[in-house]
């Protein structure tokens, strides 16, 4: 923190950054209020975006409610479409073939991956560096080619259904699953080489932004933020849901805190869940990939359900509180950006511009999330 | 000492890697697709807009106009009327319009029709500078169709 | 041809001929950079406009020239106006003491040398003021970034040149050149003999030249995804056009400064003389202009601390040994 703010009467100057500004990638406001280019007081501005999506649920019924998640964190659909089924499914007691489950980690693993890769490239571009981006966007191509052969779309997959999945996997998708798993295990040293490793990086990240273990769990972050901080927590391995027991992956934690931590639990993600699909492929059962009886029009009995999942960014949770009629009385999503976003404004004191900037991209943000 | 100088050639090395990689980019194929020249194809799930599917004999629409996908649809995008023609046992469909601008390509329509009436376009081109464009009528389309 | 030769007809030949080369220079290293940023991405870059997309730069600069110039509320008028030509014309006035060859050189002065980094100096001004005169808080953030940029790059910058001009004991950059003849043996950067160091200052000068020119990784003064566009974010039209041109100016000055006082200038890499020298010239200058652009898409930028860090920390040092080397080798052999 600069000296000279001791001093009461010395002069600040504020700067929006957004809601228009090439580093919020999208419309996040946050007045920065700067002392030189050192941040007195940073203070994020919501609601840009705000949709209204758990007010949307309470007019819509179960199943209409069902395109709203993969609008929420677009580069992660599917595990949101993940959340709200398994919520409905533990309301109105819906049984899920096995094959689904396999189908569903193995999708939402994809995207994962894919989400990963975005992050990557945008957190890279925030640094200045233009080229990792589209290389990270080569690779990402390749798993939506995968996915919009499966489930139809490129984005907004709205893949799964309460008891099941949407449509069976053709043939072409597990070779051509492997193949790209091959492909970015072979990419992953060039990334390496090409920006973890660089030089410039590391003097950006390392010891930046300190996120300290007792700070994340404050505010209630989740995700790669709070694996980075050294807490060793993921609802894929704390509170299991789907089939995920049965496979056997790492959870990546690193004790730095700094930005760098956060960037390299992510790297290491990639690799895991590529570990997983390549289990799940091997295991897939046969079967059939949605209940036969699943009920056309939902009727959850009168309760009060909530389910989580492991998304990119961080535990994505779902409470829905049910009367007994075909649509929710309440809808509650808690998204993991928000949290991680409350942090910034804490954190960002006393930081250089560049260097806030960075840890805003280690937060990995999706700003359509943070308002829902 | 020999940290200073280890960062300053660690450093300098990992500059040049990045170097050698870039260099190695510059020579490879280009990997995109120049696309208003060249297109991809759709794959076959693709969920473009939807439209109605002809009997195979008649070319009318297979519609018996239930309203299950007018009633599903989560954004109300669908308008459908049908009659009861005089000595016929099922309804007509009339008209069936779908307004694009609020669909969101969820794909549930399709889903809750239980006769096959409706499927997925292929269409991705889509583009114009007119909001009435996009209220497609169906059923007009059907017959332009067939 | 007596009047050919007459001094204000050789001037105004020269004049135009260094403007002309400037401009298109300008031009045609934005179609380079985008080709090349393209090529490096695996993508193909421009290509509609013209065969390889090599009409691109015409239709941006007619673009830049149809724009409105307006000036922003709350900005200082004369400045705002003055500032892009304070970065522009400097940058072609150095082109004046550049030796493309033994002859073709406009003014073969003999501070030739000290004369350009006169002229580098008022750039900054120039980008200092345009930043202050936008009356953006953006763009004065960037001004000072540039002006502490400077007090970065300056020092080692001059102290390796004061080395090479140790060893050729003049300033004028033809006779740097001429000094260097015969084979790339007896380049400059690989001046063994007069220090040990020489090819580590052609890299800190490199270093500093990717500074000057405000390029990736040093181009924190216009980074993008912290300050919108630093300097230029006001700027509309060809005021901005005329920054741009300046700036790519001021990168084909530091380049040509490398080539001249490093890599031989306008000599034959292997000692013969048939191919004109003007040829070896260019086609060094755009290989390391081609570095230059290689560069930028490849790293990540750097921040002004790690700059400042870099400069004081490793390039003064290196190059004040460096100084001590030179003379004591000079004062020895």
């Amino acid at each position: 923190m600069s000296v000279l703010l001791q001093d009461q009467n010395y002069e600040t100057f504020e700067i929006n950054l957004g809601p228009q500004h090439p580093a919020t990638h999208g419309v996040l406001r946050v007045i920065l209020t700067m002392d030189g280019e050192y941040i007195y007081k940073a203070e994020p501005v919501l609601g840009y975006i705000h949709r209204m999506h758990e007010k949307m649920g309470e007019s819509k019924t179960w199943l209409q409610f069902m395109p709203n998640t993969a609008r929420m964190d677009y580069l992660h659909a599917l595990a949101y479409n993940h959340g709200y089924v398994l919520t409905v499914e533990r309301a109105a007691g819906i049984e899920v073939p096995e094959r689904a489950e396999y189908l569903r980690v193995i999708t939402v693993e994809l995207n994962r991956i894919a989400s990963h890769l975005l992050w990557f490239g945008a957190f890279v571009l925030d640094l200045g560096g233009f080229t990792p981006l589209l290389y990270a966007f080569d690779d990402r191509e390749h798993i939506l080619d995968i996915l919009e052969s499966v489930t139809g779309a490129r984005l907004t997959f709205s893949y799964f259904r309460f008891g099941g999945v949407y449509n069976d996997i053709d043939d072409d998708f597990a070779p051509a699953t492997l193949a790209f798993i091959k492909r970015l295990r072979s990419r992953m040293p060039m990334y390496h080489d090409l920006v973890t490793k660089n030089i410039i990086l590391m003097k950006r990240l390392k010891e930046i932004g300190p996120i300290s273990k007792e700070m994340a769990r404050r505010y209630g972050a989740t995700g790669p933020v709070l694996r980075g901080s050294g807490v060793n927590y993921d609802i894929r391995k704390n509170e299991p849901y789907s089939v995920y027991p049965e496979f056997d992956f790492d959870v990546p934690v690193y004790t730095e805190c700094d930005s760098m931590a956060r960037y390299m639990v992510r790297m290491d993600e990639m690799e895991q869940s590529m570990r997983i699909i390549e289990q799940a492929l091997a295991k897939l059962p046969e079967g059939e990939t949605i209940v036969k009886k699943a009920p056309k029009i939902i009727k959850a009995p009168a309760g009060d359900y909530y389910a989580a999942v492991e998304a990119a960014r961080g535990t994505f949770g779902v409470r829905v509180v049910s009367d007994g009629t075909n649509s929710p009385y309440r809808l509650k999503l808690r998204s993991p950006t928000y949290s991680n976003l409350s942090l910034f404004g804490e954190v960002a004191k006393g930081m250089l511009l560049p260097d806030a900037l960075a840890l805003m991209g280690s937060l990995d943000l999706v700003i359509p999330e943070i308002d829902r | 000492m020999s940290n200073y100088f280890g960062e300053i050639f660690g450093g300098f090395q990992s500059l040049l890697v990045g170097l050698g990689i870039t260099i190695k980019a510059f020579f490879d194929p280009v990997v995109t697709l120049q696309y208003p020249h060249e297109s991809l194809k759709m794959t076959p799930r693709f969920r473009g807009h939807i439209e109605l599917v002809g009997d195979d004999e008649t070319g009318e629409s297979k519609c018996i106009v239930c309203g299950m996908c007018q009633r599903n649809c989560p954004t109300g995008c669908i308008t459908m009327a049908g009659e009861k023609p005089e000595g016929a046992k099922k309804k007509v469909l009339t008209s069936y319009v779908l307004n694009f601008t609020t669909c969101s390509l969820c794909g549930i329509c399709v889903e809750s029709c239980k006769f096959g009436a409706i499927a997925f376009s292929k269409d991705y081109n889509l583009a114009s500078t007119n909001k009435n464009d996009f209220i497609f009528d169906l059923k007009k389309r059907l017959g332009e169709k067939s | 041809m007596s009047l050919l030769q007459s001094e204000p007809i050789r001037v105004l030949a020269f004049l135009v001929g260094i403007i002309a080369f400037a401009a298109l220079n300008a031009a045609y290293l934005v179609w380079l950079e985008r080709k090349e940023a393209g090529h490096m991405q695996r993508r193909i870059g421009p290509k509609e406009v013209g065969p390889f997309g090599l009409l691109q730069p015409i239709v941006d600069g007619i673009k830049l020239m149809s724009k409105q110039l307006f000036l922003p509320k709350g900005c200082d008028p004369i400045l705002f106006m003055i500032a892009p030509l304070m970065v522009m014309v400097p940058a072609i006035m150095s082109f004046v003491t550049i030796p493309f060859s033994e002859t073709l050189v406009a003014r073969d002065i003999n501070i030739g040398l000290l004369m350009i980094f006169a002229f580098a100096s008022i750039n900054v001004l120039g980008l200092l003021l345009g930043g202050w005169g936008s009356g953006n808080k953006y763009a004065i953030i960037a001004a000072a970034r540039t002006v502490s940029q400077n007090v970065a790059y300056e020092i080692p910058m001059l102290i390796t040149v004061i080395g090479v001009v140790m060893v050729y004991g003049t300033l004028n950059l033809n006779e740097i050149v001429i000094q260097q003849a015969g084979g790339f043996w007896h380049w400059n950067v690989l001046n063994l003999k007069a220090s040990l160091l020489m090819p580590v200052m052609f890299i800190i000068f490199f270093i500093c030249t990717l500074a000057e020119t405000n390029r990736a990784p040093f181009d924190m003064a216009e980074a993008e995804s912290e300050l919108i566009a630093g300097i230029y974010t006001e700027y509309p039209g060809m005021g901005f056009g005329v920054f741009f041109m300046g700036e790519y100016a001021n990168i084909l000055i530091g380049c040509a400064l490398t080539v001249i006082l490093f890599l031989g200038g306008w000599q034959s890499p292997f000692g013969e003389t048939f191919v004109p020298g003007v040829i070896w010239f260019l086609l060094k200058l755009y290989a390391i202009v081609f570095t230059v652009i290689w560069i930028r898409w490849t790293y990540p930028r750097t921040t002004f601390y790690g700059l400042l860090n870099l400069s004081w920390k490793i390039l003064i040092p290196i190059s004040l040994v460096n100084l001590i080397l030179t003379a004591a080798m000079l004062k020895v052999f």
